[in-house]
């Protein structure tokens, strides 16, 4: 019941939802290289319409995705505030004075409104696209699609065999010790424990009555479980099979070509169109 | 040396000088329509509660029955304030009437003379007259010794105690747990066997004496002697411990045999809440909830299809009785 | 054909903690043997012995014939399947089909032959519906049976169910002991069930008590059930039912020593009736 809390999946079905995860991860890579080459507001533009046309095809609810731009909504205005006053530079883009407002080393200028206009939207695209990754993939899916795109490693003996089988496991096991978390929480709670109150010093040190049992049963399942690997034959990734591949679909090809659209946009733009415009 | 230096503290309205009301005050549990959601406004919304009305007297052995997921759990949860009714939380706002329609009845719970729909209440002190044991509880154990572990809730509830008061005490429960105090007090908790083990953590959960013990599934995983010696224990406890004893269980024929009343939860539902002798009875109803019913229950309708009928409480001395009953009358 | 057998079996972990000396026990092809014990009475040592968790000191264990050594160990364990306590601590993955799939992964079969095993101890243990369900939203019952079609996907023949029905409830201990007789009636599974519940003992064809390393009893359950008296010295109580019998009969009713309800309510009607 709890574990839902783990990671924002949104489960509901959807086109972007079923899109290969490999493609996926590979989208977002190719998405935030776009949004780095973008250098002007029609470039911008079209990465925004990519990600509008995302998010409209993946029937994830618009608040939850402003949800995630919420959390970084801190960093936003303090980046915009920035670039906004400490920008000096007497560029002009439309008609009006070129310098608002000025005292000391602190300036309004067209110049710094543009800029950090222009840092904003990025932040906002790049944060956005990147949780519609998490909303549509499950963490299962996002493992299977890494493990996948590191395969290639095997060649210089990277042990991607067990890299995926821990992350595996650890999603297997995340929501399990969360679940352990709170019922030793409640149960120490219970006994008079005072986990929220006080300062910092006094809060570490409520922890350790939680922070010891959770431990040990940690260490007692990582037991166990090595017992029954063990005992279904585990022996390391050396003969062993993959049952599980990851096929392309048409759905991949479309939204491939949609993103292969976007990186080809944006460069031509960057190359007849020019800086900030 | 008092042993039990907790008892017979002078309540907060008096020691501030106000004249005592006096009252004859029971622990007396009342939920009324309390409901819950899990993970509200969300695609994972569970209604864990709903709409629940029950009361346990102060001295009953109370039973609570139900499958995982059935609420009861989280119904335990809220007798000692680890769940909080939404009225007793920050930012609460009334549910308004919607037109034309009476007013939401909002959730109450009260627990003596704590109300749990309060934000003013002190939950704390609550806890330290409701104690809970959890599933497995020697999960919860954690400190260097035994005696640090059984100590540690003590301490939390009363921060002024004297050394030999605390020892006192920590000395008295850990005796009625069953255990030898002084061959475990400097044993660390890890090194005592599963079943000491457990009794340690339940000895950490009494140690402060509280009014209502409530405890889920306090037998899983146990062989049947150990089953057999956690059920003497609980009869131990509420004879010269702890006033109230609530207990979550699977097992009907412990149900059966030691609990006064039992209420039984489905989908968040509360089913009943009868005496095992009127529960059982209910048998039909029970197994097309899915759950179990005691052996008796089983005898005494196996007997009725063979035109046999008689009339139990569903213990198993109370069947033997009923059925030598029946022989010496056809004599 | 004997499928399991320990031939004066010694065992000790370390100086002086648990031993078992000279141990012998067989378990034929197609039986279902309960192994009753209190806990520390080394009965999940003896699981462990099965698969090769455990080496024996000396003595040896022999699965259908052949001894157990530490080059046969990955033969064994397809041979002999184990299922453990706690059903959150024995599965890989987080999705069913996934986790089914290791121990088949694991022996190198290939994809489609996978496939085919996935279905096979899927719908063995009634799961077939939740393929693609998340491990965690199922219950403790249906995870305890997919841990058991993870075993079956290496199609083992011998089952070893290691007190698999001790965290469960009454309903998932019903879910696995529906499994459990199925695949012993009907596939001829040969199985192992160490437990301490007395109800399920009942309903195996053969019961062996251990006490200390050593069995110290052994025969149909209902023999083993009648020396009562007996069972309590080795820690162990008799199944309720078993109780009932006993209190009639010190009533002055002479109900026969049985633990089956409609056997017990028929001469109680009886005896009534007369």
């Amino acid at each position: 019941m709890k574990d839902v809390s783990f990671g924002q999946y949104y489960p509901v079905s959807s086109f972007v939802h079923r899109v290969d995860p490999r493609l996926k991860i590979l989208f977002l890579i190719a998405y935030i290289v776009a949004i780095f080459l973008a250098n002007n507001f029609y470039a911008l533009g079209a990465c925004a319409l990519v990600l509008v046309l995302t998010i409209a095809f993946s029937h994830v609810p618009v608040r939850k995705v402003f949800r995630a731009v919420r959390g970084i909504l801190f960093l936003v205005v303090f980046t915009a505030a920035i670039n906004v006053l400490f920008n000096a530079s007497e560029e002009v883009y439309w008609a009006g004075p070129a310098v608002y407002w000025k005292w000391k080393i602190f300036s309004v200028t067209q110049a710094g409104i543009v800029f950090s206009a222009f840092l904003v939207i990025r932040l906002v695209l790049l944060v956005t696209f990147s949780s519609m990754l998490t909303y549509t993939t499950t963490p299962v899916a996002l493992t299977d699609g890494l493990e996948s795109l590191l395969t290639p490693l095997k060649w210089i003996r990277f042990p991607v065999h067990a890299l995926a089988l821990i992350m595996s496991l650890a999603l297997r096991m995340i929501p399990i010790l969360m679940d352990e978390t709170e019922r030793i929480r409640d149960a120490q709670k219970a006994r008079g424990a005072a986990m929220d109150e006080g300062n910092l010093i006094k809060r570490v040190k409520a922890m350790i009555p939680v922070l010891i049992p959770l431990l040990l049963s940690a260490f007692r399942r990582a037991d166990e479980l090595g017992e029954a690997m063990e005992s279904r034959c585990y022996m390391g990734g050396k003969k062993r099979t993959k049952y599980k591949k990851l096929r392309f679909t048409w759905r991949d090809l479309i939204a491939f070509l949609l993103i292969a659209a976007l990186v080809t946009g944006v460069v031509l733009l960057r190359v007849y169109v020019g800086a900030f415009l | 040396m008092n042993p039990f230096p907790l008892r017979g503290l002078p309540l907060k309205g008096a020691a501030r000088g106000r004249p005592p009301i006096i009252t004859i005050k029971t622990m007396q549990i009342t939920a009324e329509h309390l409901t819950y959601v899990y993970n509200p406004g969300s695609p994972f919304a569970v209604k864990a509660l709903d709409d629940v009305s029950l009361t346990i007297e102060e001295g009953e052995f109370f039973g609570i029955i139900g499958h995982t997921g059935s609420g009861k759990s989280t119904f335990v949860k809220h007798l000692n304030g680890l769940i909080r009714l939404p009225s007793s939380q920050k930012h609460y706002k009334k549910p308004k009437a919607k037109k034309g329609q009476p007013a939401p009845v909002e959730p109450s719970l009260k627990v003596g003379e704590f109300d749990l729909a309060d934000r003013k209440t002190d939950f704390r002190a609550l806890r330290k007259k409701v104690g809970m044991v959890f599933q497995y509880p020697e999960a919860q154990l954690f400190a260097e010794t035994v005696f640090d572990d059984v100590a540690f809730g003590l301490k939390n509830f009363e921060k002024d105690l004297k050394a030999e008061e605390i020892e006192a005490a920590v000395k008295a429960a850990t005796e009625i747990v069953g255990l030898d105090y002084a061959a475990v007090k400097d044993v660390s908790p890890f090194d005592l066997s599963g079943g000491q083990r457990r009794r340690a953590a339940i000895a950490g959960v009494i140690v402060t004496k509280p009014e209502i013990l409530v405890l889920d599934e306090p037998a899983a995983g146990l062989d049947p002697l150990g089953k057999k010696e956690i059920m003497e224990l609980l009869h131990r406890l509420h004879r010269d411990w702890c006033r109230t004893i609530v207990i979550v269980s699977h097992d009907m024929d412990e149900i059966a045999e030691n609990c006064t009343r039992a209420a039984v939860f489905s989908e968040g539902k509360l089913v009943c809440a009868l005496p095992p002798k009127e529960l059982f009875l209910k048998s039909e109803e029970l197994l097309s909830l899915g759950l179990d019913i005691p052996l008796t229950a089983k005898l005494c309708a196996a007997l009725a299809k063979r035109g046999v009928s008689v009339g139990c409480d569903f213990t198993v001395d109370g069947f033997v009785r009923a059925v030598l009953g029946a022989k010496g009358e056809k004599r | 054909m004997t499928a399991v057998s320990f031939k004066n079996v010694d065992f000790s972990y370390g100086e002086d903690g648990f031993h078992m000396k000279n141990f012998s026990l067989d378990v034929e092809e197609g039986e279902l043997v309960a192994v009753l014990g209190h806990n520390g009475s080394g009965k999940s040592t003896l699981a462990r012995l099965m698969n090769g968790l455990l080496l024996a000191d000396g003595g040896s264990v022999e699965i259908f014939g052949e001894p157990l050594t530490e080059k046969n160990l990955y033969d064994v364990r397809r041979q002999v399947g184990v299922v453990f306590q706690n059903p959150d601590n024995q599965t890989v993955s987080s999705i069913v089909e996934d986790d089914v799939a290791f121990g088949a992964e694991n022996v190198g079969l290939p994809r489609e032959e996978i496939g085919r095993r996935i279905e096979f101890a899927l719908s063995a243990v009634g799961m077939e519906k939740y393929r693609d369900a998340t491990v965690s939203r199922l219950s403790g019952g249906q995870k305890q049976r997919v841990a058991i079609a993870g075993v079956l996907a290496l199609k083992p023949r011998v089952l070893v169910l290691d007190e698999s029905t001790a965290m469960l409830d009454p309903r998932g201990r019903r879910e696995i002991m529906d499994v459990v007789l199925r695949l012993n009636r009907e596939e001829g599974m040969t199985v192992v069930l160490i437990t301490h519940f007395m109800e399920e003992a009942l309903l195996c064809g053969r019961a062996v008590v251990m006490n200390r390393g050593e069995i110290v009893m052994q025969g149909a359950p209902a023999e083993i059930f009648e020396r009562h008296e007996e069972l309590l010295t080795y820690n162990l109580t008799l199944p309720r039912i078993g109780e009932i019998c006993k209190k009639l009969q010190a009533g002055g009713l002479p109900v026969p020593d049985t633990l089956d309800i409609d056997l017990l309510a028929d001469s109680i009607a009886r005896l009534l009736n007369e």
